[in-house]
C-alpha cells in the first residue's frame, strides 16, 4: 500500500515538475462576446488547476460579438475568439485571421450551444408559447434589429425555420418573419438592450438566447422563460486564431473548454453543452423540444448563404421586410 | 415677482431634464443599500479602470485646453481669411457618432488602416491601447474651450490689448496679463466642460479600446460591463462616481477663483 | 524724458508688436492646423475615402435609400429643434445661474455638466426608468419621436448654458442700470441690451448642441426603440451598416451628415456675423 503511494507521489512530482518547467509565463488573450464573463472565469479557474493550464494568465475582453470580430479583424491580440454567431467568424476568416475550415473540426468549432427561447412577463398574461402567439392581435414583441445584432438573427432565422418545419412554404413563412417585425415596438442595437428594454416594461415578448433568459431568470428578474416547439439551435463558437503567438496552448484550451467537465460548468449556468456526455448528464434541464434544427439545415445553408439571403444591406429579405412594415408604403403599427 | 418668471421657468425645466435624473441615479444606486455601492467600487478591475479614466482625461483636457484657447484666439483676434470654416470645422468632430469615431480610427490605425503596416513594421500600439483611448476622448472634446472662449473675447473686445502693445508689451505679455485673466471664466467652464466630456466618454472608447479587463477598460466601460451582466445596482454606481468627479472638478476650479471682479 | 522717448518709440514698437502678433498669428495658426489635422482632419479624411471605396453609384445608392433618408430627416429635424429648445431654455437657465440667488443655487450650477460626465448609457437608462413604461410620474414617451428628443435634450443641456455664462459675467452693467433707471422695464433691458450681447455665446452653445444632436447614439438608442423608418436616427442606421459589414456604406452616409452639419453650424457663424456686425468698428 504504502509503496504504491509513494509511487503516485513520485509520479505525480516528475509530472508536475515537467509541466512546470513548459508551462507558466503564458498569457492568452481571450476575445469573447458580452455575457460568457461568469461562466469563463470559472473554467478558466478549473483549468489553471490542470497541468496544461496550471500558470497560464488570461487577457480578457467582453462586447457584442460582431464588434469584437471586427476589433480583432482591425488588429486586436487575441489567441481565442469566443463568438455568439459563425457570421462573425466567418469575418476572421475574410481577413485571413482563422482557417476557413474552422467548423470542420472537433465539435464543428463550438463551444456550447443554446436555443432561440422567449422571455414573458411573470405568470404569462397573454399566454404566449408558441411561435404563433407572437403575431396575435396586441401582442407587443422585443428583438433587436436584425442588421445589427447577432441574436437578432438567430431570432429571425429561428422564426423562419419554425414555419418551414410546420409545413409553411418559403414564400408563407418570410410573410409571417414580416407579420412578426409588424409586431415588434423595439429593435434595440443589441441583444443586451433588448433585455434591458423588456425588464424596463415594454413589451409582452422578448426573443433572445436561453442563456441570455437563464441568467435574467438567475438575476432574480419578474420573467419567465418559454421555449417554444420549434426552435434553433443557437451554435457558439471558439476558435484559435491564425495569427496567435500560443496556438498551441490555446488549442489546448479549448479542447479543455470543449471536455465534459468545462461543458458541465456551461450546463450550469444555462447554457447547452456540446459535449455528448455532458449533456446527457443535463439532459432534465435541456430536455430537446419536438424540433430543433441548426444553420446547416438546407433551410438556411450555412452563415454565409442565410447572411446574404436575409442580411445582406441592400438585397437582405430583412430590408424588404423593414420597409414594408415601417416604411412609406407600409402599413407599420 | 420679476426674479420669479425666469427662474421658475429654468428650475422646472432643470427638473424635469437635469434633477430628476439625476435623483434617480442616486436612487438606483442606493436603493439596496451601501454595500453593493461599495462593493461594485471596491471591485479591482473598477478601480483599474477608474485610473485609466483618469489618466486618458488628464492627457487629454490639458491638450484641449492649450487647443481651445489658441484656436480661440486665432479666430477671435486674428486676421485671416476662412476664419468662419475654421470656426465651423471646430465643432464637426461633435458631429460625428461614436460609432463613426470608432470606424475612422479603425480606417487610420487599424491592421490593413492608412497607417497600419507602418506601425505593424514598428511596433506601435495605437489601436486597443492606451493611445487610441487619448486620440477618441480628445476627439470628443475639442470645441468645448474654444467655443467658450470665442465669445468671451469678442464680448470684451481687443481695446486693451491694443493698448498693451502699443506701450510695447510684446504678444506673450499681452496674452498673460490681459487676455488670459479676462478669459479666466471662459476657460474655467471650457475645462470643466471637457474633463466631464472625457470622464462620460464611452461610445468611441469602446470601439478602440479593446475592453481589455485590467488594462483599457475605463470607468465608462465597467458601466458597461455591470449593465450587460444585470448588476444595474454596480453601474449607477459607477457612474455616481464619474458624476461626483466631475462635479469636484468644478467645486475645486470655482473655488479658486479671484473675488468678485472689477464689474 | 520718458514722455518724449515714449512717443517716439512708439511708431517703432507699433510695428514691433504687430510684426509679433502677425508672427504669434502665423504660430497659432500653425499650433492649431497641426492639432486639428491629427486629431481631425485625419479620421474624416479616411472617412471620406471610405465612403467612396465602392464608387460614386454605391454612394448615392446608400445615401438615397428610403431607410437613409428618412432616418437622416428624423435626425436632422430632432438635432435642429433640440438645438433651438435648449437655446431658449439654456438662456434662461443661465440668466439664472448668474443674475439671480436661490438656496441651492451652487448645487444647480455644480450639476448642470452632468449630462457629460454620466456614460450615455445610464442617461438612457434614468430617462427609460422615469419617462418609460414604469415611469413614477406617470409619463410615457419611450419608444417614440419625443424620446429622441428627450435624449438630446439631455445630453445638450450643458452647452448654451455654459456658453453664455461666462459672457454675462463678463457684461457690463452700467448700461443696463442706465437703461433701468431710465424707465425700461426688465424685458425691454434683456432683449435690447442683455441679449444682443450674449447672443454669439448662445449661438456658440447652440451649434455645439447642433452638432452632438445629430451625433448623438447613446443614450438615444436605449429610448427610441430604433424602429426603422420611425424612430431610427442616421447614427443607428450608420451603425447598422458597419455591423451588417458595409463600412463603406456607413462611411458614406456619415460623409452626408458631416455636410449638412457644417453647412448648419456655417449658417449659425453666419448669423453670428450678421448680428454682430454693428459691433465691428
Amino acid at each position: 500500500m504504502r509503496r504504491r503511494f509513494t509511487l503516485l507521489l513520485a509520479t505525480l512530482a516528475t509530472a508536475a515538475a515537467a509541466t512546470a518547467a513548459t508551462a507558466g509565463g503564458t498569457t492568452l488573450n481571450l476575445v469573447a462576446y458580452s455575457t460568457p464573463k461568469p461562466v469563463m472565469a470559472k473554467i478558466i479557474a478549473l483549468w489553471n488547476q490542470t497541468p496544461q493550464g496550471k500558470g497560464v494568465s488570461f487577457s480578457q475582453s467582453y462586447g457584442a460579438s460582431g464588434a469584437q470580430a471586427r476589433a480583432i479583424a482591425a488588429g486586436q491580440p487575441a489567441d481565442i475568439a469566443f463568438l455568439s454567431t459563425g457570421d462573425d467568424v466567418n469575418t476572421l476568416v475574410d481577413a485571413g485571421l482563422v482557417a476557413a475550415n474552422w467548423d470542420k473540426g472537433a465539435y464543428g468549432g463550438l463551444a456550447a450551444d443554446s436555443v432561440v427561447a422567449f422571455v414573458v412577463r411573470a405568470g404569462n398574461p397573454k399566454h404566449i408559447k408558441e411561435w404563433s402567439d407572437l403575431v396575435k392581435p396586441g401582442v407587443q414583441v422585443v428583438t433587436p434589429n436584425p442588421f445589427s445584432s447577432g441574436s437578432a438573427k438567430w431570432n429571425i432565422l429561428a422564426a423562419y425555420g419554425a414555419e418551414r418545419k410546420l409545413g409553411k412554404s418559403d414564400t408563407q413563412a418570410t410573410s409571417f418573419v414580416q407579420k412578426l417585425m409588424q409586431h415588434v415596438v423595439s429593435q434595440d442595437s443589441s441583444g443586451a438592450n433588448a433585455l434591458n428594454t423588456f425588464l424596463a416594461g415594454k413589451g409582452d415578448v422578448l426573443i433572445t438566447y436561453e442563456s441570455e433568459a437563464y441568467a435574467a431568470v438567475a438575476a432574480g428578474k419578474d420573467v419567465h422563460m418559454v421555449i417554444p416547439k420549434q426552435t434553433m439551435v443557437i451554435e457558439l463558437p471558439m476558435v484559435v486564431l491564425k495569427n496567435s503567438s500560443n496556438k498551441a496552448k490555446a488549442q489546448q484550451f479549448v479542447s479543455f473548454v470543449q471536455s465534459e467537465q468545462a461543458q458541465e460548468i456551461f450546463a450550469q449556468n444555462g447554457f447547452r453543452p456540446v459535449n455528448k456526455a455532458a449533456l446527457k448528464k443535463y439532459a432534465s434541464r435541456y430536455g430537446g423540444r419536438p424540433v430543433m434544427f441548426r444553420i446547416s439545415d438546407p433551410l438556411f445553408g450555412g452563415w454565409r448563404k442565410a447572411d446574404k439571403t436575409w442580411f445582406d444591406p441592400s438585397k437582405g429579405r430583412m430590408v424588404k421586410i423593414e420597409a414594408n412594415v415601417g416604411g412609406p408604403t407600409g402599413a407599420g403599427s | 415677482m420679476r426674479r420669479l418668471g425666469p427662474r421658475l421657468v429654468a428650475l422646472s425645466y432643470l427638473t424635469i431634464i437635469l434633477l430628476a435624473p439625476l435623483g434617480m441615479v442616486f436612487y438606483r444606486t442606493f436603493e439596496h443599500g451601501v454595500a453593493p455601492f461599495w462593493h461594485a467600487l471596491s471591485n479591482s478591475e473598477t478601480v483599474h479602470a477608474f485610473k485609466v479614466t483618469l489618466l486618458v482625461t488628464a492627457i487629454a483636457v490639458p491638450l484641449n485646453t492649450v487647443f481651445g484657447v489658441v484656436a480661440g484666439l486665432a479666430i477671435a483676434r486674428g486676421r485671416f481669411r476662412g476664419k468662419g470654416f475654421l470656426n465651423a470645422f471646430i465643432d464637426l468632430p461633435l458631429a460625428l457618432s461614436p460609432v463613426v469615431v470608432g470606424l475612422s480610427l479603425y480606417l487610420l490605425y487599424g491592421r490593413t488602416g492608412w497607417f497600419g503596416s507602418f506601425l505593424n513594421r514598428h511596433n506601435v500600439q495605437i489601436l486597443f491601447a492606451w493611445p487610441a483611448l487619448v486620440l477618441a476622448t480628445i476627439f470628443a472634446s475639442v470645441p468645448f474651450v474654444a467655443r467658450e472662449v470665442i465669445p468671451t473675447l469678442r464680448e470684451l473686445g481687443d481695446e486693451q490689448e491694443q493698448a498693451a502693445r502699443t506701450l510695447g508689451a510684446s504678444t506673450w505679455q499681452t496674452f498673460r496679463r490681459i487676455t488670459l485673466p479676462s478669459i479666466r471664466w471662459a476657460i474655467v467652464y471650457g475645462v470643466v466642460l471637457t474633463t466631464a466630456r472625457c470622464l462620460g466618454e464611452y461610445g468611441a472608447v469602446a470601439i478602440v479600446s479593446g475592453r481589455i479587463v485590467g488594462k483599457t477598460e475605463t470607468a465608462t466601460l465597467r458601466v458597461e460591463d455591470s449593465y450587460q451582466n444585470l448588476d444595474t445596482t454596480g453601474a449607477y454606481s459607477v457612474a455616481l462616481v464619474l458624476a461626483a468627479i466631475a462635479v469636484a472638478v468644478l467645486v475645486i476650479m470655482t473655488l479658486t477663483k479671484p473675488k468678485e471682479q472689477s464689474v | 524724458m520718458p514722455a518724449a522717448s515714449a512717443v517716439v518709440s512708439a511708431p517703432r514698437a507699433r510695428a514691433a508688436t504687430f510684426r509679433g502678433a502677425r508672427r504669434g498669428t502665423a504660430l497659432s495658426l500653425g499650433f492649431v492646423s497641426t492639432f486639428l489635422s491629427v486629431i481631425v482632419v485625419l479620421p474624416i479624411a479616411a472617412l471620406m475615402w471610405e465612403s467612396k471605396r465602392n464608387g460614386a453609384h454605391t454612394f448615392w445608392q446608400v445615401v438615397s435609400s428610403p431607410e437613409a433618408r428618412a432616418a437622416l430627416e428624423l435626425t436632422l429635424g430632432a438635432a435642429v429643434g433640440v438645438a433651438l429648445f435648449n437655446a431658449v431654455l439654456g438662456t434662461v437657465t443661465a440668466w439664472v445661474l448668474v443674475r439671480d440667488d436661490f438656496r441651492g443655487k451652487s448645487l444647480v450650477n455644480a450639476v448642470i455638466d452632468l449630462p457629460f460626465a454620466l456614460p450615455t448609457i445610464v442617461a438612457g437608462l434614468t430617462l427609460l426608468a422615469l419617462y418609460g413604461p414604469h415611469s413614477p410620474v406617470g409619463v410615457d414617451v419611450a419608444f417614440t419621436r419625443v424620446a429622441i428628443g428627450l435624449a438630446l435634450c439631455f445630453v445638450t443641456l450643458p452647452f448654451v448654458v455654459r456658453t453664455a455664462q461666462p459672457v454675462l459675467h463678463e457684461l457690463d452693467r452700467e448700461m443696463e442700470e442706465a437703461a433701468r433707471s431710465l424707465g425700461a422695464s426688465d424685458f425691454t433691458v434683456f432683449r435690447r441690451i442683455v441679449l444682443p450681447n450674449i447672443l454669439p455665446g448662445v449661438l456658440s452653445g447652440m451649434a455645439l448642441a447642433l452638432a452632438r444632436g445629430v451625433g448623438e447614439i447613446g443614450a438615444v438608442v436605449l429610448i427610441s426603440g430604433n424602429l426603422p423608418y420611425r424612430t431610427e436616427v442616421s447614427s443607428v442606421f450608420v451603425m447598422n451598416r458597419i455591423e451588417s459589414g458595409d463600412p463603406a456604406g456607413a462611411s458614406a452616409v456619415a460623409v452626408v451628415l458631416l455636410v449638412v452639419s457644417f453647412a448648419l453650424l456655417l449658417a449659425i457663424g453666419g448669423v453670428r456675423y450678421l448680428v454682430t456686425r454693428f459691433d465691428r468698428a
